[in-house]
């Protein structure tokens, strides 16, 4: 039997049964889009997250306290595994790869101001700070050294807090008490949105490191410290400068572990998307799951065909079909459903992934490489679903399938 | 004269679980081209077996089957598949046409499953077996939209389409009424009178004159085989069945 023929068979045998044939490619269309749509939504979320690290500012480097390997001994307390100001300070003056470094000092707690009060965080930094993330101000301007070696009590807002404290109106100029402690406002932060963690870029107040560190902490210890690469293509050679200076400051014997970890950029990017890549695997085996449970009712739906239309086949082989056309009739309508139903699921789920993203926050991302493989998987399913029952079909005898009641 | 068809020592041994059914035990038939033969005989005398065999639908157990001077014994499946495609016209008592497809696809699908290329038109082929059997208006009709004697008509067209040397009918007008079933006739009387061969399957002795001889089946062995004498015309019983209708009908109405 010609090719053409054939699959003109196949397809007048699915349009005698159209409900039937829509109800089995139900399980692959949602299987197809399942796996589509989540697999967008899992990209969506790791290019977001991806973005949102890249604006953490422009060659970044963070320094944290504590080894990376601990190489299981603790190093136990008493060892430097905290940053002070003289650290900073022998970065500030040794380092050749670095164009602006800050300490981080972390605090918070209640503000007032404005008639009001709003509880945040408050992070004492040096005046490049700014630089080093990128930001911008609003109103106003950022501290200066002198600042810093005075330990004047100056501060900018975040957006966030400078709306909550001072609704409808610019702030600078106006005082706040942070902790009890009066500063004055000189300036306020652009809205930058939501942290790729959730924390929020807005809710925060930056001063003087010195000032929080002796006004507001009352400690000697610095949190991180965040570094700026003179370039993005030495980045990993300022990250090693910074490394020996810090041995150095630390008094580090040759042979010891570090007591320091030295972050890029680039490193926290790929740490955070590795988690959300196993997420979407995740989020695609499952739907892939249901791609399978679909093929199983197309198989389900071909058995039960081929004992319908027992009589069909004892007809069509009374007449002078092979064994063979037979298979291929019924493989072909397999194939025909499962492929058809990919189509549909693409369809859908290309519509979905727009719907997402013009009306709701998800972000999500077609991936068309995983659009093939669904539609060429589903292909597969309806081959692999389809063989068995159609092998039952072309199997028949011409008598006995004529008898068949 | 050709023969179309030569059984040799035909046997067919079916297994009912443990139990052996001899439904032929040894038949010897010679049907030669032109022929209109009326095969006879009670249920369970082989008859249907018989026909089964001789359209290649089911293989012997034993016996050489000569199909046009050609072995068909040994063939494979799919050389019997080629048969019963090129060179029989099987016609059902259940007429077996495909449900929800109109009447010109019913006829067309032999010609679908031809491997010889010999095809050039199958919409024009499968137009002109309808208009042979009357049908020409009735071709985008479903089979349940069409009434037994019809639906056998397109059954019949069906097995004309591949224009084989013979036609094999099992019990054709089995599940028709009897006026339709004289009509049913005098079709095949008009396809044997343009030289096709005809094999019929029939248990009514009535309708077995309708052929030009009868072959009678019992215990799957064949018990008489006759030229039929005083030979019915279908087509004229035809008419006159009309008339006594009309005849009927006119004294129902005075």
């Amino acid at each position: 039997m010609k090719w053409k023929n054939l699959f003109k068979v196949a397809f007048k045998s699915l349009l005698k049964a159209r409900l039937r044939s829509l109800l089995t490619t139900l399980g692959i269309i949602i299987g197809v889009s399942a796996v589509i749509i989540m697999v967008a939504i899992g990209e969506g979320a790791q290019r977001e997250i991806e973005k949102q690290i890249n604006s953490l500012g422009s060659n970044l480097i963070v320094i944290f306290p504590g080894a990376s390997r601990t190489g299981g001994v603790s190093r136990g307390a008493g060892s430097f595994n905290r940053f002070t100001m003289d650290d900073v300070k022998k970065i500030e003056e040794e380092s050749l790869l670095i164009k602006a470094i800050s300490p981080i000092i972390r605090s918070g707690g209640q503000v007032i101001g404005g008639g009001t009060n709003w509880n945040t965080a408050i992070y004492g930094v040096s005046p490049s700070y700014l630089e080093i993330r990128d930001w911008e101000l609003e109103y106003g301007e950022i501290f200066t050294e002198r600042d810093e070696r005075a330990r004047s009590k100056v501060c900018v807002l975040g957006s966030e807090v400078a709306k909550n404290l001072f609704p409808n109106q610019n702030p600078v100029g106006e005082m706040v008490r942070i902790v009890n402690t009066p500063f004055k406002v000189i300036g306020v932060l652009k809205e930058k949105g939501q942290t790729a963690m959730g924390a929020s870029n807005d809710d925060l107040i930056l001063a003087p490191a010195s000032t929080v560190l002796y006004r507001l902490s009352g400690g000697r210890y610095i949190h991180f410290i965040y570094a700026s690469a003179a370039s993005i293509e030495r980045i990993a050679e300022a990250q090693e400068e910074l490394r020996q200076i810090m041995r150095e400051a630390h008094r580090l014997n040759p042979g010891d572990d570090d007591d320091f970890t030295i972050r890029n950029q680039t490193e926290i990017t790929e740490a955070a998307s590795e988690s959300s890549e196993v997420m979407t695997m995740l989020l695609g085996a499952v739907a892939a799951v249901s791609l399978i449970v679909g093929g199983i009712g197309i198989m389900n739906i071909m058995l039960v065909s081929v004992t319908e239309r027992t009589r069909e086949i004892g007809i069509r082989l009374s007449i002078g079909a092979r064994g063979s056309d037979i298979l291929i009739q019924f493989l072909l309508e397999a194939i025909v459903l499962s492929l058809l139903g990919g189509l549909l699921g693409i369809l859908i789920s290309i519509g979905t992934i727009y719907a997402l993203n013009e009306y709701s926050t998800l972000a999500a991302e077609l991936n068309l490489f995983v659009v093939a493989i669904a539609f060429v998987f589903s292909g597969f399913v309806g081959i692999f679903f389809g063989f068995y029952p159609a092998r039952k079909a072309s199997a028949l005898n011409p008598i006995d399938a004529l008898r068949y009641e | 004269m050709k023969k179309v068809i030569e059984t040799i020592q035909l046997t067919k041994t079916f297994f009912l679980g443990d139990v052996k059914v001899h439904a032929l035990r040894g038949i010897n038939l010679t049907i030669y081209e032109g022929e209109f033969v009326a095969i006879m005989g009670s249920s369970g005398s082989g008859k249907s077996t018989l026909m089964n065999l001789l359209g290649c639908l089911d293989q012997p157990t034993s016996g050489e089957y000569y199909l046009n001077g050609v072995i068909t014994s040994k063939m494979t499946k799919n050389e019997y598949a080629n048969i019963r495609n090129q060179n029989i016209g099987f016609v059902f008592q259940g007429f077996n046409l495909l449900p929800r497809t109109s009447a010109l696809e019913n006829v067309e699908l032999p010609l679908l499953y031809d491997r010889h290329g010999r095809v050039k038109n199958p919409i024009q082929q499968a137009k002109d077996a309808l208009k042979k059997v009357g049908l020409a208006d009735r071709m985008d009709h479903e089979p349940n939209q069409l009434s037994g004697g019809q639906q056998q008509r397109v059954a019949i067209a069906r097995a004309l389409v591949n224009s084989p040397s013979l036609i094999l009918a099992d019990e054709p007008t089995g599940n028709l009424d009897s006026v339709t079933s004289v009509d049913v006739f005098s079709l095949f009387q008009e396809l044997n009178d343009n030289g096709i061969t005809i094999v019929i399957v029939t248990h009514e002795r009535e309708f077995a004159k309708y052929a030009r001889r009868i072959v009678e089946v019992k215990d799957g062995l064949i018990l008489d085989d006759y030229e039929v004498k005083n030979r019915l015309n279908a087509k004229e019983d035809m008419a006159r069945l009309k008339h006594d209708e009309s005849v009927v009908v006119v004294e129902e109405k005075s």
